[in-house]
């Protein structure tokens, strides 16, 4: 088949599967949802069961550890893999659900400033422009200094700033789509506004959307896992990759595989959703390569 | 720029820096909690004299009325007293603030000496080895949360190899005279090495802890901005009258490459911020970062948003500038 008669999404799927790298990572990604979603039955040991004889017993291939406690225990005797991999649910699901989240917001309240335009998109635009004068995580922290550490609460933080970005995003796409053609013949066969927005001009832009949506979910990831660290994030005893490597802080004397290997997790997830989602751009537009 | 639009942009900040302060001021004010008991702590106090202090913090007064005291107290300084110290906010950031500066500066000036020579290597090798060398180095910058780097950092030259300090900043530093309170500026002023070592030493690994990520950014925008320029019209020309690459490199191409650059250094300086409080948390570095992220946990609200209107309101002039640096670099933009 002639590329010019595939579908475009047949073409950038097609175009995405050629690049190796981004299959592999996008592979990688899958792995870590899938430890998310089977975490209770992947773990070797309870997260949270404590055993002081344990007490900092180093990983498996170092002397004085076993096979049951692959990475070692940490300073309660708890199995790091076991932590390790329940924290993997906190990053996914809170990744997730401020993407979302946020995705879901900055794109109603794009196509409304930049189709109604007007006083609608002069209000939303000051808006956009004050929460774009915070430092991301100094306006995370405000936030959860004020409502206090907990996972709902994180989400809440991370979503408040976040939505600016596809706001943006959309705001300018829907700007340069609302005179060309076919958005013109739908506006003078009388369709709605409403309809215009969702069906002529969404579909059309949802590409650039869901590639930038990608790529903050690996930012959000590390934004979690800063606070986190800083102990106003996911609270204890839940483990969360940042205050796994919070935990580790005070035994990097003695026990360096704490902080070394939950920080490793974020690394290696992270890396895997920025490779990822530059091969989903590379496919969906490859001018921009 | 004229300075009629001058003007105008500058009137346009006055409307960011307001909703900045309003949104500040309604974080503290929907804080549960009463300012007066945490003001008080243990102490114990009669209810005439809680309303006594209710009164003298302004804690009487309606929400709008309280917002025009805050906006006036701050345009002088005043940010109340901070809980945790008994003595003005302000007093401890300015105290404070020259550590975050100096590690600030550092950090920036390590970004820039990484990046730009790489970006400009990995577009002139465009599609090498050091191209892809580069790539994957800026792309694990990009990945790799900084808390975690720091402590790697640690655990590699402090613990392992036991080449610099692990936390603080300097113990000898009243050995020098404070000058610009940059402690590694006040030894080379007194030339004092001995202090300037151990200043240094200190501030490697947190200045590399913030600067390394931002390298990796600012590397990604030199090289795509030298690839667009190499491809100009005036690079051939140059190239085509017969100057040699070099001449052709730094002073046709990299000049008009490096806008971009500076502007997203100029951008990036709100990360940096932000970066600062992780690190100073890692490296016990005795900076605002650090004093905000305390006290979250002594909830010293008078503090926290006096740092956050400090840092939100820093963040929109360094934008401005940029805005301006970039229009002063390159004619063709015109506001």
């Amino acid at each position: 088949m002639s590329e010019a008669s595939e579908s475009p999404l047949r073409l950038s799927w097609r175009r995405f599967m050629a690049d190796r790298f981004a299959v592999a990572a996008a592979g990688v990604v899958i792995l870590f949802v899938l430890t998310a979603l089977f975490a209770p039955w992947i773990s070797p040991q309870d997260p949270n069961d404590s055993d002081l004889l344990r007490r900092l017993q180093p990983p498996v291939w170092m002397e004085g550890g076993e096979w049951a406690y692959a990475l070692g225990c940490d300073a309660l005797g708890r199995d790091l893999l076991s932590r390790i991999i329940h924290g993997t649910r906190i990053s996914i699901f809170i990744g997730a659900a401020v993407v979302l989240i946020a995705t879901g917001l900055g794109i109603v309240t794009g196509l409304l400033s930049g189709y109604l335009g007007g006083w609608v998109d002069s209000v939303i635009s000051r808006v956009v422009d004050i929460l774009l004068a915070f430092p991301y995580l100094l306006f995370a922290i405000g936030l959860m200094a004020m409502m206090g550490p907990g996972l709902q609460n994180i989400i809440i933080a991370l979503a408040y700033k976040e939505w600016v970005i596809p706001c943006r995003l959309v705001r300018g796409e829907t700007l340069a789509l609302r005179s060309v053609e076919y958005v013109e013949a739908a506006r003078a066969v009388g369709a709605s506004p409403r309809y215009i927005m969702l069906r002529e001009i969404l579909p059309n832009i949802l590409s650039p959307v869901i590639v930038v949506s990608t790529i903050r979910m690996a930012h959000v990831i590390i934004l979690e896992a800063s606070l986190s660290f800083l102990g106003i994030g996911v609270q204890p005893p839940t483990a969360s990759w940042g205050s796994l490597v919070a935990d580790g802080r005070s035994f990097i004397w003695d026990a360096w595989w704490i902080s070394t290997f939950s920080g490793f997790a974020i690394l290696i997830l992270v890396l895997a959703i920025n490779v990822a989602s530059q091969g989903l751009r590379d496919a969906f537009d490859p001018r921009l390569q | 720029m004229n300075p009629a639009k001058l003007l105008e942009r500058l009137l346009q900040l006055i409307p960011v820096m307001l909703g900045v302060s309003a949104i500040v001021f309604i974080m503290m004010l929907v804080t549960p909690g009463d300012p007066v008991d945490i003001m008080l702590g243990e102490q114990q106090a009669t209810p005439e004299q809680r309303q006594a202090l209710r009164k003298d913090m302004g804690l009487d007064l309606l929400a709008p009325q309280r917002f025009v005291h805050f906006l006036q107290n701050a345009a002088v300084g005043n940010f109340g007293i901070s809980y945790f110290h008994r003595r003005p906010v302000i007093e401890v950031i300015m105290e404070r603030l020259p550590a975050t500066i100096e590690l600030t500066l550092a950090a920036l000036v390590i970004g820039l000496v990484i990046a730009v020579p790489l970006g400009v290597l990995a577009a002139v090798r465009k599609n090498t080895w050091m191209d892809r060398l580069a790539t994957v180095g800026s792309l694990l910058g990009i990945s790799m949360p900084g808390f975690w780097f720091g402590l790697l950092l640690m655990m590699l030259f402090g613990v392992w190899m036991q080449w610099l300090p692990i936390s603080g900043r300097s113990d000898l530093a009243s050995q020098v005279p404070v000058v610009t309170h940059f402690l590694t500026v006040d030894a080379l002023l007194a030339l004092n090495f001995t202090v300037f070592r151990s200043a240094m030493g200190h501030l490697a690994m947190p200045a590399l802890t913030l600067g390394l990520p931002m390298a990796a950014v600012l590397m990604r925008v030199t090289r795509g901005s030298m690839l667009e320029v190499l491809q100009q019209d005036y690079v051939t020309f140059a190239q085509a009258k017969g100057l040699t690459r070099q001449r052709v490199l730094f002073s046709h191409a990299l000049k008009n490459a490096l806008i971009p650059t500076v502007t997203m250094a100029a951008l990036e300086v709100g990360s940096l911020l932000g970066g600062s409080m992780i690190v100073e948390t890692v490296f016990g570095w005795p900076g605002l970062g650090r004093v905000v992220v305390e006290s979250i946990f002594t909830r010293n609200y008078p503090l926290i948003q006096a740092a956050i209107l400090l840092y939100a309101l820093t963040y929109v002039l360094v934008n401005f500038l940029a805005d301006l640096l970039y229009t002063q670099l390159n004619p063709r933009v015109r506001l």
